[in-house]
Formats: structure tokens, C-alpha cells, sequence
């Protein structure tokens, strides 16, 4: 069991409502830890378009999903928040009357005073290929990360997909596998041209096999695989023998955890109020995408507005009986000095 | 008005109503048709309204865009007549438009 990591506050999700609360809590002196799944801030402006541009951010005509976060994390700096990446919240309990823990699937536990949800669509999670009977060879013959590339050596190793994922892991783990076939339903690739050079290198050198076509069944027993059956793009129907597979498709997303915390939810989405968008449960916030209200748009500038106002609320919580007292940045010293500029 | 079927995996058909201007993925949210989970909004940036086209519409709806090409590979059992529902603008000229849904958009 690692070290408990005792904050103010914990924040699940990096995205822009996640990384503008270390702000506003921030401006309140109050501390921040931030959990994501993925292994970089942004959430769905990193993962699901980072070069897109986005046109409704008030003051920025046009800015990207990638801009706005390093933006934003910027704007955070002064407020020295930790942030842990590829860490997927699991657990979220009481802790004692007032406070909270929190443990992640990387076996990282928290112990804060009010926690934040952003977590915008849910956790990201990588698409499992509704292949039939695939469920029986997950975790022991098919896999959708490689967490130790050890594991993978001397295997038959077959990896499906196109993307980055796809190529760099081909790439990576050619030198381990016995042998490695990449299947792909074109002979085109959206990856890096980088990789996708490095990979057709291996293939004119003998040392792996691209195969175009779609796995359609798998063949094998006792949880281990022993073939893939591809159809292939003129229809034809081949087997690859392979006791590895990586089936590399994308990221959904799902609720996750958040549905087992015990929250109101309405239709997925956690229920708040909109004074200070708090959740069923004192002391736990809902802000953007993932929060629900009458009128509730889905919209980065809503998430803004929803941040500001958790904020005074947690500052209750962490302030006893302590008065606060409203001021703007243009004007307080106090706040100035926070924000490194006075 | 665009009438748009959308056929699910089970056979059953829904009728919608397609506004001009709109995309099939738009209206199929609107219509609470399952199976189009559309998770980017309509970015296409996620391969979750991935539909296949009736092999008589696919002429009239026309043919992907390199970024939609792209998006496919993320989508399962990619055929001919698969598109993404995000990039079919609704007008007159399809009108009648019938797609399958996937059993899964995974």
C-alpha cells in the first residue's frame, strides 16, 4: 500500500472544467490533487480532438482542443496542483464524518475534504471489438494495453488496428514477439508516417507480416488463443495463428465507476443543484459535461460558470465559519500575490 | 423534411424526420434511435455512429471524406456500404435514405 496523499481537494478528470477548478479553488487557497485516466491533461480536448478547432470559447474566436489545455494548465500553474495521469478512480468513500478517500487503479489513495467530479463522458476506456467469444481470452490471449511488454515475449503476437497505438506497439514489440503479424483492415494508415515507414521496413526485412482484413472469430480453448480468423478485403477467409492479440481501436467512453458512488444520477449524468452544483452527497461537486440540471448545455463555457461557483461552496466546507469575502483579480492585492503577479 | 429509416440489427425499423442542414447522426440522437452513440458530438473524431448505407442509397449519399476514411478504422466490421453518420448532411436529394445500425457501436 502506497503513502496517502492527504489535499483539500481531489479532482477526477483533467479536462478544461477539471483543470479551470484548480484555479477557482486555487484563488481560494485551497489545494488540489488531480486524477486521470488518460496519460495526459486535456480529456476529450486531447483525446478526441486536439487539432479540431473550437469556436465558442468567450474571447477566443478560435482556439484548439490541444491550445485550450495547455492554456489552461498555464492559468493553473500558480496554484501547484498535483496531477496523476492513467489512474482511474475506483473507489470513492467517507472518510471519518467529514472527509474523503478515494483509491485508484494504480493503487494511489487519497484523503481530501470535498472532491470535484469533472469527468466529463466518464472514464475513457478502450473499445473491445464485439468479436464473438472474445470475452473468454481477455487478459489471458487478448489484451487492449500492454501494461508489461515483457509479457509478450516469445508470443505469436497479433495486433489489429491502425492508429498510433497499433504501429507503435508493432514496432515496439517485434524485437520480443516470436512472431508478430499487424492486421489492418487497409493497406493505408492514419499513424505517423514515422512509424508506418519504421513498420514496412520489418516487413521487407522478413521480420513481421502486415495482413490486410478484419478478424472475424477467434479459435483456441482454456482461455487461450490459438488463431484469429480474418476475412480479408476480396473476401477470402484466412487463419492467423497467434497467442497474443491487441486489438487497438480507439477510447470510448463510459461512466464507470462514478455509477457504483452512490449519487442521484438522471439518465447517466450525476444530479446537481445550481447554486453550487453540488452532488446528492455534501461535500462532492459535479461540474461540466458529466453533471446534470433543468436547462444543463454541454458546453466548455457552462463548465467555466459551474467551477466558479463549486469553488465557494468548497471554501465553506474547508473554512469553517470563516467569512468570504468576494473579490475580482483585476483589483485584490490578495489575490494578485496568488496568482504570482503582484 | 427527409424521411431516414434507420433498420436496427434486429430488423426493426425506425422512421425519422430529417431536417435539411442536419446530419443523419443529428437526427438519430433527436430521435432517440438506439445503437448511434455518437460519443464526439459530431466531430468525427469517435467512429460511434458508424451506419451502413442501403446498397441503393449509396450512390445518392456519396462517398466518405479522408477523415472519415480515417475515423473507420476504429469502427468494427468496416463494409463497403459502412459510413459515418456525423458526415451525411440530411437534404431533398436523400429523401427515403435507409441505413443499418450495428449491433454495437463498441
Amino acid at each position: 500500500m502506497s503513502d496517502v496523499i492527504t489535499t483539500d481537494a481531489v479532482i477526477i478528470g483533467a479536462g478544461p472544467c477539471g483543470l479551470f477548478s484548480v484555479f477557482e479553488l486555487g484563488l481560494l487557497d485551497i489545494r488540489c490533487q488531480v486524477i486521470d485516466i488518460l496519460d495526459r491533461p486535456g480529456g476529450q480536448c486531447a483525446e478526441l480532438y486536439p487539432e479540431k478547432p473550437i469556436y465558442d470559447i468567450p474571447a477566443l474566436p478560435i482556439v484548439t482542443g490541444a491550445e485550450l489545455t495547455s492554456r489552461l494548465l498555464e492559468q493553473a500553474t500558480p496554484f501547484k496542483a498535483g496531477y496523476h495521469y492513467n489512474q482511474m478512480v475506483t473507489a470513492l468513500t467517507k472518510h471519518g464524518e467529514t472527509d474523503f478517500e478515494l483509491k485508484t487503479d494504480g493503487g494511489l489513495v487519497f484523503r481530501s475534504k470535498i472532491v470535484v467530479i469533472a469527468a466529463g463522458g466518464g472514464s475513457f476506456q478502450p473499445k473491445k471489438p464485439p468479436i464473438p467469444g472474445i470475452d473468454a481470452y481477455e487478459n489471458s490471449s487478448v489484451f487492449y494495453s500492454v501494461k508489461k511488454m515483457e509479457a509478450f515475449r516469445g508470443k505469436d503476437v497479433l495486433i489489429v488496428g491502425g492508429g498510433d497505438s497499433a504501429l507503435d506497439w508493432t514496432n515496439n514489440l517485434q524485437p520480443l514477439a516470436k512472431s508478430l503479424t499487424l492486421l489492418h483492415r487497409r493497406d493505408d494508415f492514419r499513424a505517423a508516417p514515422d512509424s508506418v515507414n519504421k513498420m514496412r521496413e520489418l516487413v521487407a526485412a522478413g521480420k513481421m507480416s502486415l495482413k490486410i482484413g478484419q478478424v472475424t472469430g477467434l479459435k483456441g480453448e482454456n482461455r487461450v488463443l490459438s488463431a484469429a480468423t480474418v476475412k480479408g478485403t476480396d473476401g477470402t477467409v484466412f487463419d492467423v495463428a497467434t497467442n497474443a492479440m491487441l486489438p487497438f481501436f480507439g477510447l470510448t467512453m463510459k461512466l464507470g465507476p462514478v455509477a457504483d458512488w452512490g449519487l442521484n444520477l438522471h439518465e447517466n449524468l450525476i444530479n446537481v443543484d445550481t447554486e453550487k452544483f453540488e452532488t446528492s452527497e455534501k461535500g462532492i461537486f459535479a461540474v461540466g459535461d458529466i453533471n446534470w440540471y433543468p436547462g444543463k448545455l454541454k458546453l466548455i463555457l457552462s463548465g467555466f460558470h459551474e467551477a466558479a461557483l463549486m469553488a465557494q461552496q468548497a471554501f465553506r466546507y474547508i473554512n469553517p465559519g470563516e467569512r468570504l469575502v468576494f473579490q475580482y483579480t483585476t483589483s485584490s492585492t490578495n489575490l494578485q500575490k496568488k496568482l504570482g503577479v503582484a | 423534411m427527409a424521411k431516414i429509416t434507420f433498420i436496427q440489427h434486429n430488423g426493426t425499423e425506425i422512421e425519422t424526420n430529417g431536417i435539411p442542414g442536419m446530419t443523419v447522426m443529428e437526427t438519430a440522437i433527436k430521435n432517440q434511435v438506439p445503437g448511434i452513440d455518437a460519443d464526439c458530438g459530431g466531430a468525427c473524431a469517435c467512429a460511434t455512429c458508424h451506419v451502413y448505407v442501403e446498397p441503393e442509397w449509396v450512390d445518392k449519399v456519396g462517398a466518405r471524406n479522408p477523415m472519415e476514411e480515417d475515423m473507420l478504422d476504429f469502427a468494427f466490421d468496416v463494409r463497403d456500404n459502412s459510413r459515418l453518420s456525423c458526415q451525411i448532411k440530411v437534404s431533398d436529394a436523400i429523401d427515403g435514405l435507409r441505413v443499418t445500425v450495428p449491433a454495437k457501436q463498441f
